[in-house]
């Protein structure tokens, strides 16, 4: 259980993170969403006292990180920029924490070996890839058994097989009744891990709610469509009053239509339909709901 | 082994809570697992001995030779250097990599970190600095045997030099750490550290006048000298200087205050 109460932080003048409140409740996964320069890392350093708030409070099953009496058996955090020296083995690093919060050799093994590092375990941190850097910081977060486990952007730079399995580890976390917090910048990667979101821009609240209650509220709905012939079915769409956007020649987003008119239109036409997808809206769902803060916006 | 020096139980069950003990067997491991520590190791048998090798080969065959404890242990003056290196980078380097994030969560408590690593710092550089001095003495010794000039412990001082030089060197190392806790940049703490050594004490002779030689004895690298040399002078160039044990005394002070300070910022401080 984490509970974050009216937490604010400035760098100079600008509040990263500004009068931020809510809870992380154990045996669900809470995703922590946000633009990029959003306040969630700020935030999350907080959570495990790397930041000193200017005002406010995080605590941790009811205590604040620095008065834990074993910092790694109660949270356990993967943070965003990699946090390890390159010189030392993925080994020696596990094992120089894991002597520092009092957790034993023989689970410095089951670690690398449940993030599938045991083979590289020997060699210098340095020469990994992104993806197995991650893994490292995900063993390393996990090392101490803890209840509560806080991962920052964990697919970051993890191809498709380690984003599944952080993924179901994640769930697996949930699942043995521990709290688990992830953040990310991409809605689509909640909406499949996350079963309740806490949604920050510009360091404020925007949001905090079941996953499934923000996948309902999403306005604009966008088709995949593909068609024996495109060139046919784009202007009856478009009558229609959709708004289509080619992608490649052979391939169509349709949006501000239904899928049955969409599917009406081609058979009156006896234009073969391919595809038709449901095109997952999550992303501007959550662009609308953080339209007003993002931090970095492209004008063109 | 050495990677089991500290560790006696593995579980620490018992323990209340997560302190200086579990801090110390973390730094160590962290200190041995880093290349940086076999190098520095070597470098700095390298210009003891080497130096060591050259300054007392020069001396043979010559009849009068004043202090050659002190010819013998030259490559100290360098050592420091390397000691006081090792020590800046072995925190600084924790900052530059991001290191220093995963090590404060798992101990919030960072003036323990700080001590933690002042300790393995220290005791590192106490056992390798009284290594390295006796075994140079006796390299020297070997060198010199049968010449004019020979040494032995036995002759006014020079137990006195071989014990506190292996100090200076731990206290110097201690020194490097403080440095890298106040400005945590590994270039900036290098200069400074550089610039205390060395540079201050040309830029001292440099400028000559009363405050000078008022202030010139407090600078560490006068302060060593008088530590690596068994017949003290008590001046240099007209300025007065400190007894080896008060040198050596006033030296852990600007550890013990460059700790504090360091420690008191690192609490201070996000990350």
């Amino acid at each position: 259980m984490i509970e974050v109460r009216g937490l604010t932080k400035r760098f100079g003048d600008v509040a990263a993170v500004d009068g931020l409140s809510f809870d992380v409740a154990p045996g669900k996964v809470t995703g922590f969403l946000g633009p990029n320069g959003s306040g969630k890392t700020t935030t999350m350093s907080m959570i495990m006292g790397l930041n000193r708030p200017d005002s406010g409070s995080v605590t941790i099953s009811g205590k604040k990180y620095k008065d834990l009496r074993w910092p790694m058996r109660e949270v356990g955090g993967l943070l965003e920029a990699r946090a390890i020296h390159p010189g030392r083995s993925a080994y020696a690093h596990l094992w120089s924490l894991a002597q520092y919060g009092g957790v034993k050799k023989s689970r410095v093994e089951e670690v690398i070996d449940l993030v599938g590092l045991t083979s590289v375990a020997k060699r210098r941190v340095g020469k990994f890839s992104l993806g197995m850097g991650q893994r490292l910081g995900i063993a390393a977060a996990l090392l101490g058994d803890p209840a509560v486990v806080l991962l920052d952007e964990p697919v970051n730079g993890l191809d498709p097989e380690g984003i599944r399995w952080t993924r179901s580890l994640c769930r697996e976390l949930a699942g043995e009744g521990r709290t688990v917090l992830i953040s990310s910048h991409l809605m689509a990667e909640m909406a499949l891990t996350a079963d309740q979101l806490v949604v920050i821009g510009r360091g404020v609240l925007i949001a905090e709610l079941p996953v499934d209650e923000f996948v309902a509220r999403s306005s604009k709905r966008s088709f995949k469509v593909r068609a024996s012939n495109l060139e046919m079915l784009i202007p009856a769409l478009e009558d229609a009053g959709a708004l289509t956007l080619r992608e490649t020649s052979a391939c169509l987003t349709v949006m501000n239509l239904s899928a049955e008119r969409i599917g009406e239109l081609a058979l009156e036409q006896q234009n073969a339909l391919y595809e038709l997808t449901d095109l997952c809206s999550l992303e501007d769902a959550f662009m609308e709901l953080t339209e007003g803060a993002l931090q970095y916006r492209a004008t063109a | 082994m050495t990677q089991d020096l500290l560790i006696r139980d593995e579980v620490t069950e018992s323990k209340s809570r997560a302190g200086l003990q579990c801090a110390l067997r973390g730094e160590w491991t962290k200190f041995w697992s880093l290349r940086s520590a076999g190098w520095s190791v070597f470098a700095l048998a390298f210009v003891t001995y080497g130096l060591c090798y050259l300054s007392t080969s020069a001396l043979r065959g010559h009849t009068e030779v004043t202090d050659p404890i002190m010819r013998v242990l030259v490559g100290f003056n360098f050592g420091q250097f390397v000691m006081g290196v090792l020590g800046v980078l072995f925190l600084s380097s924790e900052y530059s990599t991001g290191q220093i994030r995963s090590t404060m969560a798992s101990m919030p408590r960072r003036g323990i970190v700080l001590g933690a690593k002042a300790i393995v710092i220290g005791g590192f550089g106490l056992v390798l600095g009284e290594v390295l001095s006796f075994s140079t003495y006796f390299l020297g010794r070997f060198i010199l045997s049968g010449q004019a000039s020979q040494i032995s412990l036995s002759q006014p001082g020079v137990l006195r030099v071989l014990i506190e030089s292996g100090i200076d060197l731990a206290i110097v190392g201690v020194i490097g750490l403080g440095i890298a806790a106040i400005v945590r940049s590994s270039a900036a703490s290098l200069s400074i550290f550089t610039s205390i050594m060395l540079v201050l004490t040309v830029v001292f002779f440099a400028l000559p006048g009363v405050i000078v030689n008022v202030l010139s004895r407090y600078l560490p690298a006068n302060i060593s000298s008088t530590v690596f040399a068994s017949t003290t002078p008590s001046q240099l160039q007209g300025t007065p200087l400190f007894s080896p044990f008060i040198g050596l005394l006033l030296l852990a002070l600007y550890a013990i205050v460059l700790l504090g300070v360091g420690g008191w910022l690192m609490a201070k401080r996000d990350t």
